[in-house]
């Protein structure tokens, strides 16, 4: 079928099979930042906001996409770049594979609430996965943003 | 220098980090793909053992866009080991790339390249198949003189016999050591306990699958690019392989999305190499999730029976160690990770100990190979010492703090299980105590019944590790002062994201006296690298970091010398000093970026120094791990509470990736004791084969870390450091164990300990 959307504010228009999993899409569209680590709706590597909600790009068809708008992390870097310094300076980057789904779902929910408390932010991103960092290093990142931002020190 | 300015001892920021968390292309499978790149894939057995009677690909071949089918017909018939160990191997030769021998579910019966994706998917259903399928070895108790043998074959081949490894009665590796006279130690002890403990082949799961790109360069050389811990031999392990010169082959490695041993073994470079090869074209195989957890390097499944004599006053005299291990059906890292359990573990108890036994045995069965993970072996002597040790401190009513800081190795003392290595730097007491301190032992060891009956406990372990392979791991780095007045810093050790690419850096900038922005360093290709063994055994910032050091020191003597030529004046009398040379009385200076252009204008002295390194010895660093647990004797569940930890790594280079190593280590651990759980069938077929069956922590499972050092000063080391990658994941399993002992009355000597088995079980 042809697919219309919109992708990181840009129309794309393409013929795909219907049933092919978004990520696939994505990625075959260069939007590379978009990670697989489990196919089946475990991990959160692949978040992507589909009309500002995080969904599952694995596990999302790429009809879905049809006449929506969809956004990467390729297309939030500025956004992104006001918080992951700070995980950066905990050294929570680690391999990075699983960054840009918990950025986006960062993303996300800062948009939603921008002032989390730390049970907050860990109950948000539980679903996405990391085998290298021990998570705390993560929050401790996002928690020093938002001290941060309060404090007027960004 | 001026203390603030250094960079050891700062928590810089990894120098990736913004590429990271940007979700910039890094990683193998984001690369541009060169034009033409053939997907390839694996058809895969599935029965536990078999023979191909009959294989036939004509009609995948019929398909439109598939490129090629191979068989075990097509491939050399030269078997070789996929194990990152300097050559010569310690683990057998005993694979092919294709066998007409299947020996577990998933080993590879054809190798499929198509154009696309939905070709090769097509053709792994169109190979037609005939299988004998024989009884086949499952339960490694069974394996030894088994009259089913898992490698019959003649052509099986260990390059090193002391491995003791003999495939006609399913042994893969074997030995026997020891010192003093055990039985008659135990004999005279007040109380020897002897239990078996069991470790499953629990998963690495890098976030990231097994992945490996293939290309030509511009003058033919096969080019690979993977996703891999040990560049070097990923190059000589295809060679052997494919049977082609090494010099055709060049591997480089991009960013890694997780290794953790995983990736000490080449488990995806063979097929696309191969494929490439015959092909003569690009290709590319990325693991599924599921074949990364069916036909993976997991860690070696263990049952290892401990007998410990101690005295009444809680000196412990002799520790025997006997070992079954699982290789599963190839012997990748199995020798060397079955000798680890002890050396490991025993060398913590050196004190009062008079006498050590060990023994083991690798055996051979119809499941998926194991290899390196994490602790290498050390992980599962850990869990059987130091669960035995906190039942001691149990039956004889004594603190286990108390019996650690009695028993511990001390700085200055040989251990004999240890390769009668002597414990230069040791902080091993200081660890317990300010762990104990910070976590408050002595509130949180006894045990509380909350209002809800919910039960809380604490339970500890300690630990230690190796900070390479002695007098084996070779570590190199090439500098070379760049225009500027900056560095170049070549290496062949691989960040797998434990960040020692900025590790490295920080080093060489301290030894330049330069700030961090001056270095730039160009990671593992074996073109471009000076050799290193590759990134494992904990060795990286040790060995490699001492090589850095060492050619940072020649390279000044170097720029001493150009700087002498161009004053006039003796090198000896100038002397280096933050990126500069100055005379003594410092009236003359040449700044690094003048002697940059200099060495670029009619000079003939070499601004560029490679260093190699290897250390005869292997100082351990040491750890303390301690527990709280809230179990619930209704469900049997366990929420970890508070999860506190001290290291003595030696020098803290960068303490925040310090931190994060810990952390991230002691959540794996937290995994394999609580949740990691590894099941077959009766037909050999792995029931955790997803991440929704096989499940790693979740960040709402960690409970709160709290990771603190007590550094010693390693003189061997760069700066004082040792290592830290490994240890970490050592203390969790045997803590836990302790913990839930301590709120349920029974020992689980088992892993992992499910709230099921809590409720429903007695102990083991
Ligand atoms: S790849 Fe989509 S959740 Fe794991
Ligand atoms: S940083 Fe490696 S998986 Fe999260």
């Amino acid at each position: 079928m042809e697919i219309k959307f919109l992708l990181n504010k840009k129309p794309v228009s393409l013929e795909a099979e219907p049933s092919m999993p978004l990520i696939d899409l994505l990625r075959s569209l260069g939007m590379k930042s978009v990670k697989c680590g489990c196919e089946n709706t475990v991990c959160g590597l692949c978040t992507v906001l589909l009309d500002e909600v995080p969904v599952l790009s694995c596990s999302v068809p790429a009809a879905r996409a049809d006449g929506h708008s969809v956004m990467t992390l390729e297309g939030l870097k500025a956004e992104a770049e006001e918080f992951v310094g700070f995980i950066a300076d905990q050294g929570a980057d680690q391999c990075g594979f699983c960054n840009p789904g918990y950025v986006m779902n960062t993303i996300a929910l800062l948009r939603e609430n921008p002032d989390p408390t730390d049970e907050e932010i860990r109950e948000y991103l539980a679903g996405n996965l990391c085998r290298c960092s021990g998570y705390e290093g993560q929050v401790r990142g996002i928690r020093n943003y938002l001290n941060a931002k309060k404090e007027g020190r960004l | 220098m001026n203390e603030e300015k250094r960079s050891v001892g700062a928590a810089v920021r990894k120098v990736d980090s913004m590429q990271l968390l940007t979700g910039q292309p890094v990683y193998v499978d984001d690369l541009p793909e060169p034009h033409g790149c053939l997907v390839v894939k694996l058809l895969r057995s599935p029965h536990a053992n078999a023979m191909i009677e009959e294989i036939d690909a004509s009609a995948a071949m019929q398909i439109p866009g598939v490129v090629a089918v191979f068989t075990y017909k097509d491939v050399p018939a030269e078997r070789y080991t996929e194990a990152g160990q300097t050559y010569p191997e310690t683990s057998p030769h005993d694979r092919l790339i294709l066998d007409r021998h299947l020996r577990h579910v998933g080993d590879p019966v054809a190798l499929i390249a198509a154009e696309n994706e939905d070709a090769a998917e097509a053709a792994l259903d169109a190979v037609k198949v005939k299988y004998t399928v024989l009884p086949a070895v499952l339960d490694f108790h069974t394996a030894m003189d088994n009259e089913t043998l898992v490698h019959p074959e003649d052509d099986w081949h260990a390059l090193c016999p002391f491995t003791g490894g003999d495939p006609k009665r399913n042994i893969c590796a074997s030995g026997v050591e020891g010192e003093g006279d055990v039985e008659k130690v135990l004999s005279e002890c007040d109380i020897v306990l002897e239990h078996p403990f069991h470790i499953k082949a629990v998963n690495q799961v890098p976030m990231e699958t097994f992945r490996t790109m293939c290309d030509f360069d511009s003058n033919g050389r096969l080019h690979i690019t993977s996703s891999t811990q040990i560049v070097f031999h990923v190059r000589r392990i295809v060679a052997h392989a494919l049977g082609i010169p090494k010099t055709s082959i060049v591997v480089e490695k991009p960013r890694i999305g997780g290794g953790f041993g995983a990736k000490q073994t080449a488990v995806s470079e063979v097929y696309p190499a191969f494929v490439s090869w015959m092909t003569k074209r690009p290709s590319k195989l990325v693991f599924t999730r599921k074949e990364s957890l069916e036909a993976g390097s997991p860690r070696h499944e263990m049952e290892l029976t401990v007998r410990l004599g101690a005295m009444r006053d809680g000196t412990i005299r002799a520790i025997d160690m006997n070992v079954l291990s699982n290789a599963g059906a190839y012997g990748e890292h199995s020798w060397a990770i079955a000798g680890l359990t002890a050396h490991k573990s025993i060398p913590l108890y050196t004190s009062g100990l008079e006498a050590f036994g060990f023994k083991f045995n690798v055996v051979y069965t119809n499941r998926q190979s194991s290899g390196a993970y994490r602790g290498f072996g050390a992980t599962q002597g850990m869990f059987a010492v130091e669960s035995t040790v906190n039942e001691l401190a149990d039956k004889l009513g004594m603190d286990p703090l108390e019996i650690r800081l009695k028993n511990s190795v001390k700085e200055g003392a040989m251990m004999p299980a240890y390769y009668h290595e002597t414990a230069t730097s040791c902080n091993l007491d200081g660890c317990l105590e300010k762990c104990a301190e910070q976590f408050g032992w002595k509130e949180k060891f006894p045990v509380r019944v909350m209002p809800d009956g919910k039960i809380r406990a604490a339970g500890m372990a300690m630990t230690m590790q190796g900070s390479c392979i002695s007098g084996i791991d070779v570590g190199s780095a090439t500098v070379r002062l760049d225009d500027g007045g900056s560095y170049c810093l070549m290496i062949g050790a691989a960040d797998m994201g434990t960040g020692c690419d900025t590790i490295l850096s920080q080093i060489l900038s301290d030894c330049m006296e330069c700030p961090l922005e001056n270095i730039t360093i160009s990671g593992a290709n074996t073109d471009r690298s000076p050799y290193d063994s590759g990134s494992y055994a904990s060795s990286t910032t040790f060995v490699t970091g001492k090589a850095v050091t060492m050619a940072a020191e020649e390279l000044i003597e170097k720029m001493k010398a150009l700087a002498s030529k161009i004053l006039g004046i003796p090198a000896e009398q100038l002397v280096f000093e933050k990126n500069a040379v100055y005379t003594q009385d410092h009236t003359k200076c040449i700044t690094a970026a003048e002697l940059a252009d200099a060495s670029m204008n009619g000079n003939e002295i070499p601004m560029e120094v490679t260093r190699s390194h290897t250390n005869p010895t292997s100082p351990p660093p040491f750890m303390a791990g301690m527990v709280e647990i809230e179990l619930d004797p209704e469900t049997g569940s366990v929420k970890i509470l508070n999860y506190n930890a001290v290291v003595d790594c030696g020098t803290v280079i960068n303490p925040a990736l310090a931190r994060i190593q810990a952390e991230g280590g002691i959540v794996q651990g937290i995994g394999m004791a609580l949740t990691e759980d590894i099941n077959y069938d009766a037909k050999g077929n792995l029931s955790e084969n997803s991440l929704m069956k096989y499940r790693i922590p979740t960040r709402l499972e960690t409970g709160r870390l709290h990771v603190d050092f007590a550094p010693s000063y390693e003189a061997m080391g760069p700066f004082g450091a040792k290592s830290i990658g490994e240890i970490v994941i050592n203390t969790p399993a045997p803590a836990l164990a302790h913990a839930i002992y301590r709120a349920t009355g029974k020992w689980f000597r088992s892993l992992p300990i499910t709230p099921e088995r809590i409720v429903m079980e007695k102990g083991d």
